[in-house]
């Protein structure tokens, strides 16, 4: 059974980002650019679905600029098995990219796609559920745990109230949380064997999609600051403060 | 125009979720109905008949509705797309594991987490763990939203009088199953509607500690518990605590952080609470940037102080 594990290229978590001043974007110029962290869970977690000898071929797939092979390189060097480009220099929406990837699952037949369950630049959370929907298939969000056997995947979700545990029949897509695995740190040796694996490019018109954004950023703008109030001295001055400034209590 | 929203709920009561996006459906500028899609869920539309501003409630009723499985909920909700201009979930777990089904099958974009409506075609929302506000335009004739509860008031749950019509439910997709729940059961306040959070990071060093620590302040308070990223993944408390990016949002009129220091995505999952209070013994920590009110103090004496003082 292969696995595909579409991986986005993303401004690094640690990167505070600064709104551009003409406000028609943020500033990602020269900051550092990193995989989506739900991302590299789910290729953890492909990865270790094949060393447990459920999963034959882990395939990466990222969407985006040529850059993005920096990103298919670190997914192979977690242990995907090959990668797949799909180079644009056009801005993708969530909607845009499960096509690309329904394109790919169809040429591909994987029996799983796992993907991370948002990415931390949009923060949209929708391009599981919109793979699923376009290939008919059945989803399993928010997954912290994943067991594959007999022809289903039965999955641990992080639901509102806690958790709530779904089967689904194969093929089936799963979106990642935070809790389902921790990440292996890359080594050099996979680093290196890494850049000697398959890297595939095909284009949205190879795949015959049409990727053209549905919404429009008119602007983008900072949020409203919330200013550092003041330091308090101890537990009597706090409690004073919230009964008769703030009266919250 | 006519706006839907899907019902949050779990068969036996109406979800607050649902009140807020009530509001933002409201603003999108026509007319409201609510769909509840369950089993057993009579009283759950009884109840969405009343909200303020509803003209109708569509009430589909079916085993195959029982647990929000989002292949059937999403395929509901198609039955009946056509006749709406705008589909509106609240941005919990289940919005968010069915809206994006719906949206991909009327081949439209979704927006997400929206946080203000600018017209009926135009809406706010927070990229970037809400570092930054993106004004966005549908350019689609049908729009899919998902709304951040803490963005709008609730709609009165009461003053309304709206008219419920059966629907058919629809068949089971043979695809998914659900097996089973592990929720957390409280006495407390849910995290999302609750007016005061006390909310504990990973400084609590343990599970025990954080019980011993937290739970004390949240009883005298009457306030929901929260915890921070770190002190769930650190296993201090269960997943469902989580605030921040990628967990709950919340924004309550008091928010006490004790042993948090306040990372990018924590920070955006509580920011927009009225009043912050911050209790860390770090003084450079990130938290005291965003706090009203900020205690450096050794979190183990500064909290039990402060249960005896209130």
């Amino acid at each position: 059974m292969k696995v595909l594990v579409p991986v986005k290229r993303v401004v690094d978590y640690n990167v505070k980002v600064r709104v551009k001043s003409d406000n028609t974007g943020v500033d990602i110029a020269n900051v550092k650019m990193s995989m989506n962290p739900f991302d590299e869970i789910a290729v953890e977690e492909a990865v270790r679905l094949k060393e447990k000898g459920v999963v034959t071929e882990v395939i990466a797939v990222s969407c985006g600029v040529t850059q993005c092979q920096e990103t298919l390189r670190t997914a192979m060097a977690i242990g995907a098995d090959r990668a797949i480009l799909v180079q644009t220099d056009d801005e993708l929406q969530p909607l845009a990219v499960a096509k690309l990837l329904k394109a790919l699952v169809d040429k591909e037949q994987p029996g799983l796609v796992i993907l991370g369950k948002q990415a931390i630049d949009d923060d949209a959370n929708q391009t599981g559920q919109m793979l699923a929907a376009l290939a008919d298939l059945p989803q399993a969000t928010f997954a912290s745990k994943v067991e594959v056997a007999d022809g289903k995947a039965t999955v641990t979700r992080e639901v509102d109230g806690g958790l709530e545990t779904i089967s689904v029949t194969l093929p089936a897509i799963i979106t990642t949380d935070l809790r389902l695995n921790e990440p292996r740190y890359v080594t050099l040796p996979n680093i290196m064997k890494a850049k000697k694996k398959q890297l595939d490019t095909v284009t949205p018109a190879d795949l015959g999609v049409d990727a053209a954004p549905r919404l429009k950023t008119l602007k983008v703008s900072e949020p409203p600051k919330r200013g550092a109030g003041v330091k308090v001295a101890d537990v009597a001055a706090l409690v004073e403060k919230l009964r008769n400034e703030a009266k919250v209590i | 125009m006519t706006a839907l929203v899907i019902a949050e709920h779990d068969n036996a009561s109406l979800k607050a979720a649902t009140l807020n996006t009530v509001t933002a459906a409201a603003a999108c500028g026509g007319e409201v109905h609510v769909l509840v899609a369950g089993e057993g869920a009579a009283a759950v539309a009884q109840a969405a008949s009343q909200v303020a501003g509803v003209a109708k409630v569509l009430h589909a009723d079916g085993a195959s509705l029982k647990n929000g499985l989002a292949e059937n909920l999403a395929a509901q909700v198609l039955a009946i797309a056509g006749n709406y201009s705008h589909i509106l979930f609240p941005a919990t777990a289940s919005g968010k594991n069915t809206a994006p089904r719906v949206a991909a099958r009327l081949d439209v974009a979704q927006i997400s987490d929206i946080t203000k409506v600018d017209g009926a075609d135009t809406f706010e929302r927070p990229i970037y763990a809400g570092n930054a506000i993106a004004t966005v335009q549908s350019l689609d004739a049908t729009k899919v939203i998902t709304v951040r509860t803490t963005g709008f008031d609730a709609a009165a749950a009461t003053g309304g009088s709206a008219a419920v019509e059966s629907l058919a439910a629809v068949a089971d997709s043979g695809k998914s199953q659900f097996v089973g729940a592990e929720l957390s059961k409280s006495e407390r306040p849910e995290l999302t509607a609750a007016k005061i959070i006390v909310s504990g990071g990973r400084a609590l060093g343990s599970s025990e500690k954080f019980n011993e620590v937290m739970t004390p302040l949240a009883d005298k308070l009457g306030a929901a518990i929260g915890a921070s990223r770190a002190a769930v993944d650190a296993g201090y408390a269960p997943n469902d605590l989580q605030v921040g990016q990628t967990g709950k949002i919340v924004a309550p009129q008091l928010y006490i952080a004790c042993g948090i220091s306040g990372a990018i995505q924590h920070l955006a999952g509580m920011k927009d609470s009225k009043v912050i209070v911050a209790i860390n013994k770090d003084e450079e920590a990130p938290i005291f940037s965003v706090a009203d009110y900020g205690l450096v103090a050794d979190l183990f004496v500064a909290v039990p102080e402060l249960v005896k003082a209130l």
